[in-house]
């Protein structure tokens, strides 16, 4: 059995700030190293911009939480420098089975087509998620990058003012005060930060349990989600399963509201549905058993001064759809490149006004289709299970019913459209990647597009002429050129039927702007309004 | 843009609604529903058209 939750990654450790007469203030104070935390924590170390983290442990995540990572969350990992570490030791998937009773009904493929560097999905314990984090982050340290963490480091007070925010640590030698002109609460579904300053966190509750037992099993199924409505093994309920690494199986039942919790957990209880799930003859041992529940909520807003709200602390929403962790990442992919440009005085504070907005956006995305699968997989009245039951019966027969057929709508990105910052479109162009869009990925031949797109914001001409540039009034810049010729997925992609096109993309990637031609005007006007300053 | 027909549109309404009826004979009221469920879903997915739809929906909602 693996140990690697027991092992401290960050001990405690007396920092010289515990023993200066004033606190010392930081330009960014996370609190949480969480997955969320960790992700906005390289982002900005990265960009040199100073960060402390702070988390009241010292180990990674607890036990068993997310699994499966999603196609775009390992993009931005690329960008964060240790997406390659995960995708090794991560199990890649795009397809699943779905079951209804005792009948296969269908199978489907999340990313039928080519030209896509990372996979639809990886499965990758989150233990091991973020201690590939901390890894980068400990590099990142020898290459002299400003990034902290403290561990044993609990947040227990904070003070908003103006300019700054203070901030009461406890540690296991007492405790001592900070300042930061930024504070991130990255400090999860529970977050004491909200609480502290009074922030509702409403929602809705749904009535079920789950009982996860990740079990060690050596087993030849294919590499799939497999999910089932109304099993034999599990009647009147759903279950799913996922592999991932070591030999660890994740299998997820829905238990029903009104149970014994503490019975479900009973080691020979669980063993029992177990075989019933895969036969009375296999060999297993049971790595992790627990019951959660779920609610689907968000926080009204995600700013409050200078406290910011990222990750489970601002959002909550099921597992279903993978949305919890991949969500809380394209915050931290969001925010970090907004601090930076903020930090560094080049653009207005207002900018992170534009964090809030396009998050609530993609929050209520996520929550939406949370939602929806929520519902399908539990029927609230007799009404919905009656329409959801034809819906599987008419799935296995007619292909039509198969995308109503609703076990979770995996993770993608959501496309930040009217968005604050979104510049001129071109209708020529492809609908994918217009603004507010994340940049599609497509091969060139040697290398993939996103790899050259850098973490700064990036004019990208394809087949269209652009001058060369390091700045625009103060922004810094890069251009990349490329071929009409790069390959059909980067034309198909970005181009449809138009000659050449020019993008501006943003530093977390997503398209800012594009046009068919060169247009220095629209150009500048589209960088100031994509960094708040129009 | 098509709008929800609401004029007489099937040729034999008699033996339409005969078939429609017939088939739920010797159904519990249980199967009875599930068999209406899918028989939605089918016409729905012939329709095709979102906004007709709606309109069926509402149509429906606000006659009863
Ligand atoms: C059963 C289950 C399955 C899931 N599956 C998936 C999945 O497949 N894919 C997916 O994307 N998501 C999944 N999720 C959701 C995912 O686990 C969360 O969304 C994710 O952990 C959120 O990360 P976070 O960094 O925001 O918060 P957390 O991971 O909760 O981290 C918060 C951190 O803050 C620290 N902290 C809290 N309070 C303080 C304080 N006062 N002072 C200092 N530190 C503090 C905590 O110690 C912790 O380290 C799943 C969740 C569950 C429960």
């Amino acid at each position: 059995m693996n140990k690697i939750f027991d092992r401290p990654l960050y001990a405690y450790a007396r920092s010289p700030d515990q023993d200066t007469a004033t606190p010392v203030r930081h330009p960014v104070v996370v609190v949480g190293a969480g997955p969320v935390g960790l992700a906005l924590a390289i982002d900005l170390a990265q960009q040199d911009v100073p960060v402390v983290v702070l988390d009241d442990n010292d180990k990674v995540s607890f036990g068993s939480r997310a699994v499966c990572f999603a196609k775009r969350t390992l993009e931005i990992l690329d960008r964060l420098g240790c997406g390659e570490p995960m995708v090794e030791k991560g199990v890649t998937w795009k397809t699943g089975k779905v079951f209804h009773d005792t009948r296969r009904i269908f199978e489907f493929d999340l990313l039928p087509e080519g030209g896509h560097r990372r996979p639809a999905f990886i499965n990758l314990q989150q233990y091991y998620f973020e201690e590939a984090q901390i890894v980068r982050i400990r590099d990142l340290q020898e290459a002299g990058k400003p990034v902290e963490i403290r561990g044993g480091n609990k947040v227990s007070a904070v003070g908003r003012q103006d300019d700054h925010v203070r901030i009461e640590i406890d540690t296991p030698e007492g405790s001592y005060n900070l300042e930061a002109d930024w504070l991130i609460a990255c400090d999860g579904a529970n977050s004491a930060i909200r609480r502290m300053l009074g922030h509702d966190f409403v929602g809705r509750v749904f009535e079920d349990n789950f009982l996860i037992a990740d079990i060690v099993m050596q087993a030849d199924f294919p590499t799939e989600r497999r999910f089932w409505f109304d099993p034999p093994f599990n009647p009147g309920q759903s279950a799913l399963m996922h592999k991932q690494p070591d030999s660890v199986w994740r299998l997820d039942f829905q238990l029903g509201w009104n149970i014994d919790r503490e019975a479900e957990k009973e080691p020979e209880r669980v063993k029992a549905r177990v075989r019933e799930m895969l036969g009375k003859d296999t060999k297993f041992e049971l790595e992790w058993v627990s019951v959660y529940t779920f609610q689907c909520r968000r926080m009204e807003r995600f700013t409050d001064g200078r406290v910011i709200f990222a990750g489970d602390s601002a959002h909550q929403v099921s597992p279903f759809g993978a949305r919890g962790a991949n969500s809380g990442i394209q915050d931290a992919d969001n925010l970090a490149w907004k601090l930076k440009l903020v930090i560094d005085g080049t653009a207005p504070e207002s900018l992170i006004e534009s964090y809030n907005r396009e998050r609530i956006h993609a929050t209520d995305e996520n929550i939406l289709n949370s939602t929806r699968s929520t519902e399908f997989i539990t029927p609230k009245s007799g009404i919905s299970r009656v329409f959801r039951d034809a819906v599987l019966q008419l799935a296995q027969h007619y292909p039509f019913a198969r995308p109503m057929v609703n076990s979770g709508r995996l993770s993608v990105p959501a496309i930040y459209d009217g968005g604050p910052l979104n510049g001129p479109d071109d209708a020529a162009l492809p609908p994918r990647t217009r603004p507010g869009a994340p940049a599609e990925e497509a091969p060139l031949g040697e290398g993939w597009l996103l790899e050259r797109l850098g973490g700064g914001f990036t004019v990208l001409a394809i087949g269209v002429e652009v001058p060369d540039m390091s700045e625009l009034e103060g922004i810094p810049l890069s251009v990349l050129r490329l071929a009409l010729v790069a390959g059909p997925e980067l034309g198909a992609r970005y181009l449809g039927a138009a000659p050449g096109a020019v993008y501006l993309i943003r530093p977390d990637q997503h398209v800012a702007a594009r046009w068919t031609r060169w247009d220095k005007d629209g150009l500048k006007a589209a960088l100031r309004r994509a960094t708040g300053r129009a | 843009m098509a709008r929800l027909v609401t004029t007489p549109n099937i040729p034999d309404p008699d033996g339409f609604y005969a078939e429609l009826v017939a088939v739920h004979d010797g159904l519990s009221a249980e199967r009875s529903a599930a068999l209406n469920a899918r028989l939605i879903l089918l016409l729905a997915n012939q329709i095709g058209d979102r906004a007709v739809l709606s309109d069926a929906i509402a149509a429906a909602a606000k006659t009863g």
